[in-house]
């Protein structure tokens, strides 16, 4: 029998810090045992506990994308105890992982339509890893026009920085990279992600479109997609809330009779519809 | 279904002869309460007072899911490397368990056994345990057993219950565990002519003592329908929050994972927690979907009496009443529920 509550092992091969505050840092981990490497099958969209001994356990979206052989990447904010604990972590150390756990993203619902990645902040991790997968040369082909819309406080701020770059230079994907407000250095685009993603955003028609970012940015990003004509179905949300034992059982992330761990992270606007507004 | 006798005076050799291949657990009186209490040598437990019109303090969740459960332990000089607890996988017979406790493993089966994540700490317990239930003649002032689809009789998770006829046990056999410890006794007879029926007549009256009347498929089609009514606002005001009533509760089952560390010795464990408390649902970046009382009362009734039932079609209660007894502020589940119902 699988023992759920047993992390695997991994080395953290990489640590970049990614922010100019110096709050949020990835981790590209590689797995010690080949089959636990095996095992760890998944498609954007879960997350995992992350283990270290004496300090516990804490959940976060997995930023790697499957396409990344042997690589499991997070990307982690700096906020309370534990995520102090990894900051202080260095490459080489082992750490244990307890994943993946919870659903992806309906990617088979995507295939042959528009795909719209609405994002803020550093809610950006498990967007990197779909866009990522969108755009791998085995998948590309799968999905119509691909739109990107990431937005951050300040330029220094922005996630995957590098990345960004690349992805700009490509003609099948369309990326659109924002600030809140002006800075130096930065000849990008300035504006909130839901007068921007106003803009850019394709017909509704065809397309489905996936919002994942601070409360405030949902909130005011949601009413204009639905101006724009998408229906709840082809709206995805992907929902973060206290958990521990990431399998549905422990009682502490439900939203009425769905547990954001089991039957989450990712919902549809009409599902979330139906359940009580406790999140 | 099987039925056989056992006459008062022969039970105490019965549980005795168990002692060789078992470990027995029996209710025994603790300062002021029953707890369930390991049978060290024949005798040193007084089963009649297990059999008693009172249920233990402390349900027997503990036996299957313990208050505090390691699941490995480290030093922290040496990353990576985990010692898993090796389970005991001695045999053993629990003694005594009252009908609501014996209900509350359906509860437990369904989370503990999914398909997609059995619990191994869990299944390993129940595999090794054979449970002797005691039928409820004299219900107690709290129980409400009849309304939540169990009653002082319902044998549903046992492997043997026994019905208290006066100068003898009625004893059903339910399962091949229950069968091999009777077949192991030579104190077993066959009913005699009469006796079935002097056991409905004690079920019925024994069924007739619990005044309650709750309808629970009412409750939930209200629950259903009013997550925002304002009866949240006030219900849980006299609630203190002290979770008393989560830890008693038979199918009360909600955890947590840490880690516990001295010096350089730790290990992660899984420990009880309770949807009564702020922190239980407290994010990281200060923000709560359960932020008031109001929320968690709501949370505790709503999970019992309609999301697990939505999701596993029965109610997470088996009306044992611990937590109407034991409450420090009389907070009434079964007023609660009354309320709901003339909603």
């Amino acid at each position: 029998m699988n023992n759920p509550y047993l992390p695997i092992k991994t080395r953290i091969e990489k640590v970049i810090m990614e922010t100019e505050d110096r709050n949020i840092k990835s981790f590209e981990l590689s797995f010690i045992n080949k089959e636990d490497e095996e095992k760890f099958q998944y498609l954007p969209g879960p997350f995992a506990e992350i283990s270290i001994p004496g300090k516990g356990e804490a959940p976060f979206g997995i930023a790697s994308s499957p396409t990344e052989k042997g690589v499991l990447k997070f990307s982690i904010n700096r906020t309370g105890l534990f995520t102090e604990a990894i900051h202080s972590l260095e490459e080489g150390d082992i750490i244990g992982v307890r994943g993946p756990l919870g659903n992806n993203y309906p990617i088979e619902k995507f295939e042959n339509k528009n795909v719209v990645i609405v994002s803020g902040g550093f809610a950006f991790t498990t967007l990197r890893s779909l866009t990522k997968y969108m755009i791998h040369e085995d998948n590309r082909s799968r999905f119509n026009n691909i739109t990107v819309i990431y937005g951050a406080r300040n330029p220094g701020l922005l996630l995957y920085k590098d990345e960004l770059k690349e992805w700009g230079k490509r003609d099948d994907i369309d990326l659109n990279v924002t600030v809140d407000a002006k800075a130096p250095g930065w000849d990008g685009r300035v504006g909130f992600v839901p007068t921007v993603t106003k803009e850019v955003a394709p017909a509704s028609e065809d397309s489905y479109v996936i919002v994942c970012g601070p409360p405030i940015m949902i909130k005011f990003t949601i009413p204009v997609l639905e101006e724009l004509g998408f229906p709840p179905e082809r709206i995805i949300l992907s929902l973060e809330m206290r958990m521990k034992c990431g399998i549905g059982i422990c009682g502490r992330c439900n939203i009425g009779e769905k547990y954001v761990c089991k039957d989450g992270p990712v919902f549809t606007l009409a599902q979330l519809n139906e359940l009580p507004g406790e999140y | 279904m099987k039925e056989k006798t056992i006459k008062k005076n022969e039970l105490a050799n019965f549980v005795a002869g168990l002692l060789s291949d078992y470990q027995v657990f029996a209710p025994a009186k603790e300062e002021e309460s029953l707890v369930l209490k390991e049978m060290q040598a024949e005798g040193d437990i007084d089963l009649d007072i297990g059999v008693g019109p009172v249920n233990t303090k402390k349900s027997i969740k503990e036996f299957f899911f313990p208050q505090k459960e390691r699941f490995f332990s480290y030093d922290l000089t040496k990353p990576g490397e985990m010692e898993e607890p090796v389970l005991s996988d001695k045999k053993r017979v629990i003694f005594g368990v009252r009908p609501c406790d014996v209900n509350s493993i359906s509860v437990f089966d369904a989370i503990f056994t999914s398909d997609q994540y059995p619990d191994p700490y869990y299944i390993k317990r129940r595999e090794r345990t054979t449970i002797v239930a005691i039928g409820c003649n004299k219900p107690e002032t709290t129980c409400f057993c009849v309304d939540t689809g169990g009653g002082p009789f319902s044998a549903d998770g046992s492997d043997l219950l026994l019905v208290d006829l006066g100068d003898e046990y009625l004893v059903q056999v339910l399962t091949e565990k229950g069968e091999t410890l009777v077949n192991g006794s030579s104190g077993f007879s066959e009913p005699k002519s009469g006796v079935l029926q002097k056991r409905d007549g004690i079920v019925e009256e024994a069924q007739k003592a619990i005044k309650s009347d709750i309808k629970i498929k009412k409750v939930k089609g209200w629950l259903d329908n009013n997550f925002d009514a304002p009866f949240w606002d006030t219900v849980h005001e006299k609630c203190i929050g002290c979770g008393t009533c989560t830890y008693l509760c038979p199918t009360c089952h909600c955890f947590d994972i840490l880690d516990e560390t001295k010096g350089e010795k730790g290990e992660r464990i899984r420990i009880w927690d309770s949807c009564m408390y702020p922190q239980f649902t407290l994010h990281a970046s200060g923000g709560n979907p359960r932020k008031s009382g109001k929320e968690r009362m709501r949370q505790r009734v709503m999970h019992k009496f309609k999301y697990f039932v939505d999701n596993n079609e029965m109610v997470a209660c088996t009306g044992c009443g611990r937590c109407v007894k034991y409450c420090p502020v009389n907070l009434d589940i079964r007023e609660v529920l009354k309320q709901i119902q003339v909603s």
